[in-house]
């Protein structure tokens, strides 16, 4: 079959690979229909990601059609139009059964890798690198879907598969960060990013009764999306002081819940992007939070800010001390795909939330490598590259 | 003794042999060299016994170097019962210990346990019985003097706080041979055993909870089909 593979840093290929076979008794295998671009991705072609090994195949946003189910898949047969969740959870650990899938004991074959980092392994991600597992990611004509009964979602009548796509990744980690940030009625949230991620976690504010959602970015395009699609106030980072704009939209309380949805190779303005860039290059850090100190800062008293851009190592200058002293609460953590997907389709089936906005190309498998270069650059007003092999 | 007991000894004794055979195949990855080295040492039962009730109390090797502790411990979620059973039932180990080809019953006490050495060397056999058993508790075994590997161990099962499961406590002993280059080679091998016990408990917990072992093996890749 066709697969996407990262060859080296900036460097992908679609190649020729062997087609997935059931390995073991939990497995499915899926012809994938869509499979989509996240920003998460420009990491591991930034190479701010170790453990990637020429030849992965990347890529974890998808959904498909079932072809061949393992021993042990028993919700899931051949035809069934499936939504495949991002992250691997085996349902039976601790960690799945409180609901926290993203955290699963089980499902990453290289645990004793990311222990060496992290102390203790967080769950296997497809395609996502060796330290999340090595698993042969979505972007290929097939893929191989372990604890399948788990892992995917059927899609119902009616729901078109490019709404139904970004129930996989997308929109469950904006719901994440929005559920994290613990809104209460009334509330103001601010969404730095306004990606397909931030432009979720928009709605989803929204959605668990946000008054008014802010967000941040610097491309005109993004901010037009979150204003007509997200309903939200925009400010663009590159015009204006974040924060005194921040104090003076929110009568000088400043916004109760912060959502960053930007993560490790955050953009800012001024000497401080060089500091950290220059930081990042040496390897001093690994990664850019200049999002996360703006989110810190600008966050009311006793507010919270919920992270759900990928952090992969180690930051630098966090304002620690305005985090404590207002008496902050940070909430972080890759998202739970198992635990949100079957209320997020609701909304999509129910026509409250059509994703499929984010969507602006949708190219074939082919041209993958330009696909991710677009997306990189933002180029033509990209905000996600979706492929359909 | 009763059967279940001498079947938890065989059990238990197999298992500490085989952690045994292990740590010699470790040499491999440490380089071609050291694993010839390792391999021969092995075969001359280079690897130590020192059961754990010798460890405190006595000191038989007249040149015995420091005795080697790993301990590795894994929190599985079913109930000590359940744990301890699927420990106990002999035909289950190889299910999740890695390069263990068979395990035979020789008698209500001892058996015979058959491994692959890593590196297609071939197969080593060995027999093993259990020094201690108490359900649901404790499990302590160790090689029969007369095998080609030695060594002794101990498996400890307490309930979880906070409704957690099961904590799965291993403790494996063994000995370097005497000399400065028995000790640097415990040193080398030392890591490599912890991994490994930590990798074979961790697949146990797999089994149990998941009801299989999460794996990339096979999988495609740019690569061909991946070995894991």
């Amino acid at each position: 079959m066709k697969a996407l593979c990262w060859v080296g840093t900036n460097h992908l290929n679609v190649e020729r690979v062997p087609d997935p076979e059931i390995i073991n008794p939990q497995d499915a295998i899926v012809r994938v229909i869509l499979s989509c671009v996240c920003g998460s991705d420009l990491h591991l072609l930034d190479g701010y990601v170790p453990t990637m090994r020429e030849g992965d195949i990347i890529g974890h946003e998808f959904m498909g059609e079932v072809v061949e189910t393992g021993p042990n898949v028993k919700r899931f047969r051949k035809g069934d139009r499936v939504i495949v969740g991002s992250i691997l959870g085996c349902g039976d650990c601790w960690f799945c059964q409180q609901n926290a899938w993203s955290l699963c004991d089980n499902s990453n074959p290289h645990a004793a890798l990311a222990e060496k980092t992290y102390g203790y392994s967080p769950a296997g991600i497809f395609g996502y690198s060796h330290a999340f597992g090595g698993y042969a990611g979505s972007h290929a004509e097939l893929i191989r879907v372990p604890f399948a009964d788990k892992t995917m979602i059927q899609i119902p009548e009616g729901v078109k598969d490019e709404s139904a796509l970004f129930v996989s990744d997308a929109f469950p980690t904006g719901f994440m960060a929005a559920d994290m940030a613990d809104i209460a009625p009334g509330d103001v949230v601010v969404v730095w990013g306004c990606g397909g991620v931030g432009q979720m976690a928009i709605r989803s504010a929204f959605l668990l009764g946000a008054s008014r959602v802010i967000a941040i970015d610097r491309f005109p395009e993004r901010l037009e999306m979150a204003r007509t699609h997200g309903r939200a106030e925009t400010l663009n980072y590159t015009e204006v002081d974040i924060l005194e704009a921040l104090k003076e939209m929110t009568g000088g309380r400043g916004p109760d819940r912060c959502i960053d949805a930007v993560g490790m190779e955050a953009h800012t303005t001024g000497p401080e992007h060089y500091y950290d860039l220059v930081k990042q290059q040496l390897r001093l850090e690994t990664d850019r939070p200049a999002v996360l100190r703006q989110a810190i800062l600008a966050c009311r008293k006793g507010g919270t800010v919920s992270i759900v851009g990928v952090y992969s190592g180690y930051i630098d200058k966090v304002p620690m001390g305005a985090a404590m002293n207002k008496g902050l609460t940070l909430k972080m953590g890759q998202q739970h795909p198992q635990k949100y997907m079957p209320r997020l389709l609701e909304y999509v089936q129910r026509g409250d939330v059509d994703p499929a906005y984010i969507l602006t190309h949708r190219w074939p498998l082919d041209k993958g490598p330009e696909g991710y270069q677009m997306f990189k650059k933002k180029t033509d007003e990209c905000i996600r590259v979706v492929f359909a092999p | 003794m009763g059967p279940t007991e001498r079947l938890l000894s065989a059990a238990g004794g197999a298992l500490l042999t085989y952690y045994g055979l292990r740590k010699r195949a470790t040499a491999g990855p440490l380089g071609t060299g050291l694993a010839v080295l390792g391999g021969s040492l092995v075969l001359r039962g280079a690897t130590g016994y020192c059961p754990v009730n010798q460890l405190v109390g006595r000191n038989s090797a007249s040149s015995a170097t420091r005795p080697i502790e790993i301990v590795q411990t894994f929190t599985i979620n079913k109930a000590v019962g359940e744990v301890y059973d699927f420990w106990r039932r002999l035909e289950n180990l190889p299910r999740f210990m890695q390069h263990l080809e068979s395990v035979e019953q020789l008698d209500a006490r001892r058996s015979r346990w058959k491994a692959a050495i890593p590196g297609g060397m071939g197969t080593v056999e060995w027999e093993a019985e259990i020094v201690t058993d108490e359900p649901n508790l404790l499990l302590a075994w160790q090689s029969l003097p007369d095998s080609q590997v030695d060594n002794a161990g101990e498996v400890r099962f307490t309930e979880a706080p906070g409704d957690k499961g099961t904590e799965v406590q291993a403790v494996i002993h063994y000995r370097a041979p005497a000399g400065g280059l028995g000790q640097g080679l415990a040193k080398l091998l030392t890591p490599a055993l912890a991994e490994m016990v930590r990798s074979d408990l961790r697949r146990f917990k797999q089994l149990l909870e998941a009801g299989e072992i999460a794996t990339i093996q096979g999988q495609p890749s740019g690569r061909g089909h991946d070995k894991g």
